[in-house]
């Protein structure tokens, strides 16, 4: 079980195991699909949940770095920038006249730079906020695509470049395999090596982790040039199923990132949640939103339901967990578990 | 154990009251789509969404499909881009429309599924802002491209008196209709008559009202002698002109372009936009929806000479479009000035 090994002190009990969040995302997954069925007779097929993910799954890759990076109790607003700049310096790069090939591979290095950047900043100049240095370098780098670019288009990808973003293997879509396959690294990283259990533990409290050994401004570093391999990963599968990109590609992704990782469960106050919850999320507001799309629902109304369950993950988690779930770490679940609710709230 | 039980039940009913209840008050505002099946369905695409001059499009369209007895589907992003358009076109892809008209962010960016729903049987094709001519069967265009890019120029001509600076203020880097335009006003500036006409910026407010603002007034500041602003774009001239009356810039630095005269009235009233130029976007829309049902029904296939009655705008004729497509046009640009704005204010 990937319970036991984060929270090794708690007895593994049928209560603790049903009343997990991602049981609750499960159900809302399955009522949004039956929601969606009844709505529309063009929902329930085989094409809509193979093809349907194409549409979505782009953003999903920075879902997996944002895991971390919130677990660790940091935030990152600079992703949709890091996308927009790699996205745009590997159009200039190809037009230029460098093979696609390298420009694939140039623009995850400019993204995994500017991820190595932000880790650098944050572990340099300690007094600042994630949210400070991530909004200097947001605006930073969407201010570098805007000069490479001004306000242009580039493009005129070779032809087997978009088979990247609509390419399948039988049925499959190319995206879906490689974003389960991250997916797959990125949960086995955080729950089955000691890298994952650093970055709980320094969630749960940076110093003790510190005075422990862990050598923290690394783990730091390394999941922020994690998060910029990501949004380089997203360049890529956006950027090929466009066509050609803009220096304003990608705006706003941030803040629907973070707000798939917390409706997955994950404490924004660090060392909580699992792989699992974001990953149902994705796929949550994903169909909710080609679902809602077939009935051709307003593109705000969609917005005011995606903040509606927002709403109501953080509500439910504080219901459900009386305001441990915030505040617990490793050792103390145990102290708490053993007494009879000491610090509940009436829901 | 109790008090958890309560907790739990308290999860399930808010559960069962928001989800339900966010879902109806969607249900409430849907536009025409839905499972009723029967009549064929006819969906329009427009840019964005919070958008006066593409609502006015969109009822236009939805006027003309339905008075032909089938059923319209009005879409439109929050944002205005390509990726956000693609979500939908998917969409409406599933849906099995018969007929998608495509009001296009971006020329190339919605190639891939344009061509996918013409693969599978839709008939596309675009209106206002165009597609490129790989990704349509033919585009509705409201008015001759040239004669916009000329008339335009002769306006600033006239209103400068002839020599200064001008500036345009046009929607996003890569709306295609506003792209042809500014080609046309540049050719049209090449030209000797126009010589002492200097276009010193063209800046892009991406049809965001506080952008535009913004861009309006970064033109103030950078060009002081600047005597002309062109705005080939609804949101773009409504927000020069609400800076230029609120600097007390009238009389100094003129407004013209292509605005709604409900939202441009106040400035040509107060003179800081002498006069302006439109078509009816109602007509554009509705000019849509008749070549959109005369596509599914086969009587055009967008080939050049090809002939159709469209409703109450009488017969209309598929011509060569300059980027090599076909197209089909509305009419001349029309001018909106003092003596005739207070009529067309109430109108659109």
């Amino acid at each position: 079980m990937v319970e036991r090994s984060i929270r090794v002190e708690r007895q593994w009990s049928w209560r603790t195991f049903l009343f997990q969040w991602e049981w609750l995302l499960v159900l809302i997954f399955i009522a949004v699909n039956v929601v969606n069925s009844t709505l529309s007779p063009y929902y329930f097929t085989a094409d809509t949940f193979l093809q349907t993910p194409m549409t979505f799954l782009d953003m999903s890759f920075l879902v997996l770095p944002m895991t971390m990076v919130i677990i660790l109790g940091n935030i990152d607003i600079s992703v949709g920038s890091t996308v927009a700049l790699s996205a745009v310096v590997m159009a200039v790069a190809y037009n230029a006249g460098l093979p696609m090939v390298l420009a694939v591979v140039l623009c995850l290095l400019v993204a995994s730079a500017c991820g190595f950047l932000n880790g650098l900043l944050m572990t340099k100049f300690k007094e600042l906020s994630s949210v400070i240095v991530t909004l200097a370098t947001m605006i930073i780098y969407r201010g570098i695509a805007y000069v490479i670019l001004q306000d242009q288009a580039a493009g005129k990808f070779p032809k087997w470049y978009s088979a990247l973003g609509w390419g399948s293997i039988g049925k499959v879509p190319l995206i879906l395999i490689v974003f389960a396959v991250c997916a797959v690294v990125f949960g086995l990283l955080l729950h089955k090596t000691s890298f994952g259990r650093k970055i709980y533990g320094m969630g749960s409290n940076l110093t003790a982790s510190r005075y422990s050994g862990v050598n923290t401004d690394s783990i730091i570093v390394i999941v922020s040039v994690l998060t910029g391999l990501m949004a380089g990963f997203t360049a890529l599968f956006l950027t090929s199923r466009m066509g050609s990109t803009r220096p304003n590609v990608a705006q706003g992704y941030e803040l629907s990132v973070i707000a798939m990782v917390v409706l997955g469960g994950v404490s924004t106050s660090g060392g909580k949640g699992r792989i699992a919850g974001p990953l149902l999320a994705i796929f949550i507001i994903g169909f909710l939103n080609y679902g809602l799309g077939l009935v051709n629902v307003q593109a705000q109304v969609l917005l005011i339901i995606v903040g509606l369950l927002l709403i109501l993950s953080v509500l439910v988690l504080n219901v459900r967990f009386g305001g441990r779930y915030k505040r617990s770490v490793p050792g103390a679940a145990k102290k708490l578990a053993t007494q009879e609710h000491p610090s509940e709230k009436s829901p | 154990m109790r008090k958890f039980l309560i907790r739990a039940a308290v999860i399930t009913a808010i559960m069962a009251i928001a989800l339900p209840v966010a879902l109806f008050a969607s249900g409430g505002k849907e536009q025409g789509g839905g499972a009723a099946g029967g009549a064929a369905k006819y969906a329009i695409v427009f840019k964005n969404t919070g958008n006066p001059y593409g609502d006015r499009q969109m009822g236009g369209f939805k006027a003309g499909i339905e008075e032909q007895g089938f059923q319209a589907i009005l879409r439109a992003p929050d944002q205005p881009t390509a990726e956000a358009q693609i979500q939908i076109l998917e969409q409406l892809i599933s849906q099995k429309v018969a007929a998608i008209c495509i009001v296009g962010n971006d020329k190339d960016a919605l190639q891939p599924v344009l061509t996918k729903a013409m693969g599978q049987g839709i008939k596309v094709f675009s209106l206002d802002s165009g597609v490129n001519p790989q990704s349509r069967l033919v585009h509705v265009n409201q008015a001759d491209s040239e004669k916009i890019g000329t008339t335009l120029i002769e306006a600033a001509y006239d209103m400068s008196g002839g020599s200064g600076d001008i500036a345009i203020l046009s929607a996003t880097s890569q709306a295609t209709n506003q792209n042809l335009w500014i080609d046309f006003m540049k050719k049209t500036l090449a030209q000797p008559k126009y010589a002492n006409l200097h276009l010193v910026k063209i800046a892009y407010g991406d049809d965001i009202r506080d952008k535009s603002v913004s861009e309006a007034e970064g033109l103030l500041q950078s060009f002081p002698n600047l005597k002309v602003i062109i705005a080939p774009t609804t949101v773009g001239i409504a927000a020069a002109g609400k800076v230029l009356t609120d600097k007390g810039l009238g009389g100094k630095v003129f407004l013209t372009g292509l605005g709604l005269p409900s939202e441009m009235a106040t400035y040509i009233e107060n003179g800081v936009c002498p006069y302006m130029f439109l078509w009816n976007p109602i007509d554009v829309g509705y000019l849509g929806a008749y070549t959109a049902t005369a596509l599914v029904t086969g009587k055009i296939t967008g080939k050049v000479g090809e002939k159709f009655t469209a409703g109450r705008l009488g017969e209309k004729v598929i011509t060569q479009a300059p980027d090599g497509g076909t197209e089909v046009l509305l009419g001349p640009p029309f001018k909106f000035d003092k003596n005739n704005i207070e009529d067309w204010k109430k109108v659109y």
